[in-house]
């Protein structure tokens, strides 16, 4: 799925800490190239570098070599274009939940006047299903109403890349499945490019148009899987054959990158396109 | 019983309770009033002495007001100082742990030297000094323990370091802060009326107290204490007014 202009390009990214015991690598000549308007979510071991990568591309941090590209601009420093939402909600508990959404545009200059920046977040609040909150404070709200919240905040100021870490791993299960149906009417009101990291491999099928599985740390990009469900999906998409095979090859790739598995043991013959460097 | 009425009521309960023991309690063991004076030897005394009370209450209210602001001050600018530089904190805090610990009491003599005669300087200085320390102490620690989310959420933005402070640092902290106003509003209150006894000079509640010891009369001492105690939860309650005002946001509703 290469495209022209891919909207999110790492080429050959390699970025280490720096520890006590000395440097600490975490990304190895990783490169990846995301679609303008598609979602691409990222799997992998636990401390295999996910959280890293967002850092890379939303500009909080460099890397030590090698190049993040947004929009066909090098990133060097964080950019209004991108929004963010983490595991943690973190609205700020002094503000009501509209003030919280409405944050964004206290920092970025946006061409929408005070008033279209009102409607477009009461219209987002409505879209997640949290009209009549707006007045409360975020210690008033459910944890899955908290994470609703901070998803209008990221897409508020309309960015082109919206950087997802593990925003549903503390949610309970229905909440998350919930909240992916969210997802899904928010890309399809508005269309934004997404890069999710999570460790739900059910979630990254149903959200995602490819799946990256990072290797252990040093992370490269080791495998992608292309999710070929066509037309709106909905949750019974991940209860089809097709379904359960993309899911035992993400599984079977998560044993190879934790070092249980090799390729030899792949559960199921002819499993879609191998990564060859560049997806 | 509503709740308004319970908070109303409750402490004057409890308040009328208690003198009403003490009354029986003196009453019976049959003490005289310079072993312990009751409740109803106090009256006479605000009658009598009412406008001493209102103008050396005013002395000492307004000397622990300014000290207190003071140490709101200083003790931010400390606490931001170490809340944002690992360098000043491991700097500072044995040093300020160590000036805390000098009691202010062996303090008062020294001031009281070197501003010979500045009388109101040297109260509200001591009333600064036993103060500010629990101010720096929690501002600091509230910036310091800031979550990274909470930073990367307005620096993904492309927020600077002084939009980051006052829109999440600052109200984020202000929580602890009152906390900490809380424990120096009452330090602050010590170390005016420290000074007044410890280094008389005619002002304060203190001297009231310092001349009814003189004069030995015992039940205008303990009238003395009482308009102190009055003193130091009015100001104690305008603090937890302001800090519902400020961080009314962190309270829980009651559940």
């Amino acid at each position: 799925m290469t495209t022209a202009n891919p909207m999110i390009e790492l080429k050959s990214v390699t970025h280490a800490y720096k520890t006590k015991a000395g440097p600490l690598p975490v990304l190895d000549a990783l490169t990846l190239q995301i679609p303008e308007n598609s979602f691409c979510a990222v799997v992998g071991p636990s401390g295999c570098g996910k959280s890293t990568l967002t850092r890379l591309v939303s500009g909080l941090m460099k890397p030590n070599e090698g190049e993040v590209w947004l929009h066909d601009q090098k990133v060097t420093s964080p950019r209004p274009t991108v929004g963010m939402a983490f595991q943690n909600p973190v609205l700020l508990e002094w503000r009501t939940i509209l003030q919280n959404v409405m944050l964004p545009f206290e920092i970025v200059k946006s061409p929408m006047s005070k008033a279209e920046a009102h409607d477009r977040a009461m219209h987002l609040l409505d879209l997640v299903g949290l009209a009549g909150f707006e007045g409360k404070r975020p210690s008033e709200l459910s944890g899955g109403m908290r994470q609703r919240a901070s998803l209008c905040r990221s897409i508020i100021h309309k960015p082109d890349v919206l950087i997802l870490d593990e925003p549903f791993g503390a949610l309970d299960a229905f909440t998350r499945e919930d909240l992916w149906c969210t997802m899904h009417d928010l890309r399809e009101a508005e269309p934004f490019t997404c890069l999710l990291i999570t460790h739900d491999l059910r979630e990254s099928v149903f959200l995602a148009d490819q799946v990256i599985v990072l290797s252990g740390r040093p992370a490269h990009a080791q495998y992608v899987l292309d999710v070929d469900i066509t037309g709106k999906r909905t949750l019974d998409d991940l209860y089809t054959p097709k379904a359960a095979e993309m899911l035992a090859t993400l599984r079977h790739q998560i044993q190879v990158a934790q070092g249980r598995a090799t390729d030899a043991d792949a559960p199921l013959d002819g499993h879609p396109t191998k990564a060859e460097g560049a997806a | 019983m509503n709740e308004t009425a319970r908070k109303i009521l409750a402490p004057i309960v409890f308040i009328v309770g208690i003198l009403a023991l003490w009354e029986f309690a003196v009453w019976y063991n049959q003490l005289p009033d310079f072993r312990m004076a009751s409740p109803s030897d106090l009256f006479p005394h605000y009658a009598e002495f009412a406008d001493l009370f209102i103008v050396k209450s005013w002395e000492t209210l307004w000397r622990t007001v300014v000290g207190l602001a003071l140490a709101v001050v200083v003790g931010t600018l400390i606490g931001m100082l170490m809340g944002f530089s690992r360098f000043a904190r491991d700097g500072l805090y044995p040093i300020l742990v160590g000036f805390n610990a000098i009691p202010k009491a062996t303090v008062v003599p020294i001031v009281a030297l070197m501003f010979v005669g500045q009388h109101d300087f040297n109260t509200i200085l001591i009333a600064f000094m036993i103060s500010f320390f629990p101010i720096a102490v929690s501002v600091s620690i509230g910036l310091s323990t800031l979550e990274p989310e909470y930073r990367d959420i307005l620096r993904s933005l492309g927020a600077s370091n002084t939009t980051i402070f006052w829109k999440i640092a600052l109200p984020k902290t202000l929580p602890e802060f009152f906390g900490a106003l809380k424990v120096a509003v009452t330090l602050a209150f010590i170390g005016t009326n420290l000074m007044e006894i410890v280094s008389p000079h005619g002002r304060g509640l203190g001297d009231l107290f310092d001349s009814a010891r003189i004069s030995s009369d015992y039940p205008l001492m303990f009238a003395v204490l009482f308009a102190m105690a009055a003193l130091g939860i009015v100001l104690f309650y305008i603090v937890v007014f302001l800090e519902r005002i400020f961080a009314g946001w962190a309270e829980r509703a009651p559940s």
